[in-house]
């Protein structure tokens, strides 16, 4: 119990310290923070249930108005802003996530781990957020899926990213990878 | 850590955090049942005025706060007017405005700890079926310590990086600062059950 609840306290800490470092910009000036990187983690090393429950306690602290959210944002507002889709994502993207590695037992961690972090960090989180910018900008499901496409490529490296992270952390850490424990 | 809490007393700091919280809620309900751009132009300036309750330095403060949603108003306006139909893009902007700024309000005013506070008191029926709520309490209590204690390790990281490489440090910190978390972790995880765990007090 105290195990557990101190592995995903320090994951959501970890979520709010990768919004920490800076920014990089890709080859066409869309910025990207590690944040979502964050996330797609707490699902690949902390398994489907741990991994959403440490992006709902982040999410939690956010809605408090701790400034945890890259670029030091926070507080209430964020939840009836454009981006509230990928915020409410975060929880169901960390369980999908969780939930791939966990049960595709015949993959060895590094593509089952990319391929969790696709499918919940990318897929599902894009459907939340687009969702959500459809209803509070008015526009169709189409329309706002426009809007989040500059986002794509930057999300692709990062799911590659979380799973070359977690088989290293396979590696150093064993016993803390808790999706194949 | 900084809390978000705005240092201009106001009023609204001395209201409770729940009646403010449920307020908040309807008024932002409210706002997305209504369409007429002259209606939300109502609300905007009975927004502004809300804050400016507070003092003129309180409604900069709450503008300043605003930042990250211009981008996507600048957006929805383009978008209306190439479409040929700005009257819907000024509703969907004001709209935005207006509730941002209702929400922003709560966070403005309202302490952590009493919105801690709340949070636990809506989980409390948890409690009756069955579903201990101090961990998450501690939880929450673990985040806002370990945030800082955790950015610092990674500074650390950072610092040993260019003293080693003229190249920027990036993604290959990640690692390390995972790594660092997962310690940190099962360490405060031993030291807290050799304190008698979630039984004692935070």
């Amino acid at each position: 119990m105290e195990r557990n609840t101190v592995l995903i306290a320090l994951f959501a800490a970890l979520i709010a310290v990768l919004g920490l470092i800076p920014k990089i910009s890709l080859g066409f000036g869309v910025p990207i923070t590690a944040q979502s990187l964050g996330v797609m983690l707490c699902g690949t090393v902390l398994g489907a249930r741990r991994g959403a429950l440490a992006t709902l306690l982040f999410l939690l602290l956010v809605a408090l108005g701790l400034p945890l959210l890259a670029g030091g944002r926070g507080g209430l507002g964020l939840f009836v802003s454009p981006t509230v889709g990928f915020l409410v994502g975060w929880p169901v993207a960390a369980f999908v996530t969780g939930l791939i590695v966990e049960r595709a037992k015949g993959l060895p961690l590094l593509p089952a781990a990319i391929l969790g972090a696709f499918v919940g960090g990318i897929v599902v989180l894009y459907a939340f957020g687009i969702v959500g910018m459809a209803v509070t900008l008015d526009k169709s499901l189409g329309e706002a899926a426009m809007l989040a496409t500059p986002f794509i490529p930057g999300d692709l490296i990062k799911a590659a990213l979380a799973g070359f992270v977690t088989s290293a952390l396979a590696r150093a850490r064993p016993a803390s990878v808790l999706s194949r424990a | 850590m900084l809390a978000l809490t705005s240092s201009t007393e106001t009023i609204y700091h001395r209201w409770r955090a729940s009646a403010k919280l449920a307020a908040v809620s309807v008024g932002v309900f409210a706002l997305y049942l209504i369409d007429s751009p002259a209606l939300l132009s109502l609300a905007v300036a009975g927004v502004a005025l809300a804050y400016l309750v507070g003092g003129w330095q309180f409604l900069v403060e709450g503008v300043r706060f605003l930042r990250p949603l211009w981008f996507f108003v600048a957006i929805v306006l383009v978008w209306h007017v190439v479409a040929g139909d700005p009257l819907t893009g000024l509703a969907v902007a004001l709209r935005l405005v207006a509730a941002v700024g209702l929400a922003n309000l709560v966070t403005m005013t309202t302490r952590l700890d009493d919105l801690v506070e709340l949070v636990l008191w809506i989980l409390s029926p948890l409690e009756k079926l069955g579903i201990r709520t101090a961990p998450i309490g501690y939880a929450m209590a673990l985040v806002v310590r370990f945030t800082p204690v955790l950015f610092g390790k990674a500074g650390t990281l950072v610092d040993s990086w260019r003293a080693r490489s003229a190249r920027r440090p990036g993604w290959r910190l990640v690692m390390p600062i995972t790594v660092t978390a997962i310690d940190d972790a099962e360490q405060v995880a031993e030291a807290l059950r050799a304190r008698g765990g979630f039984d004692s007090d935070p």
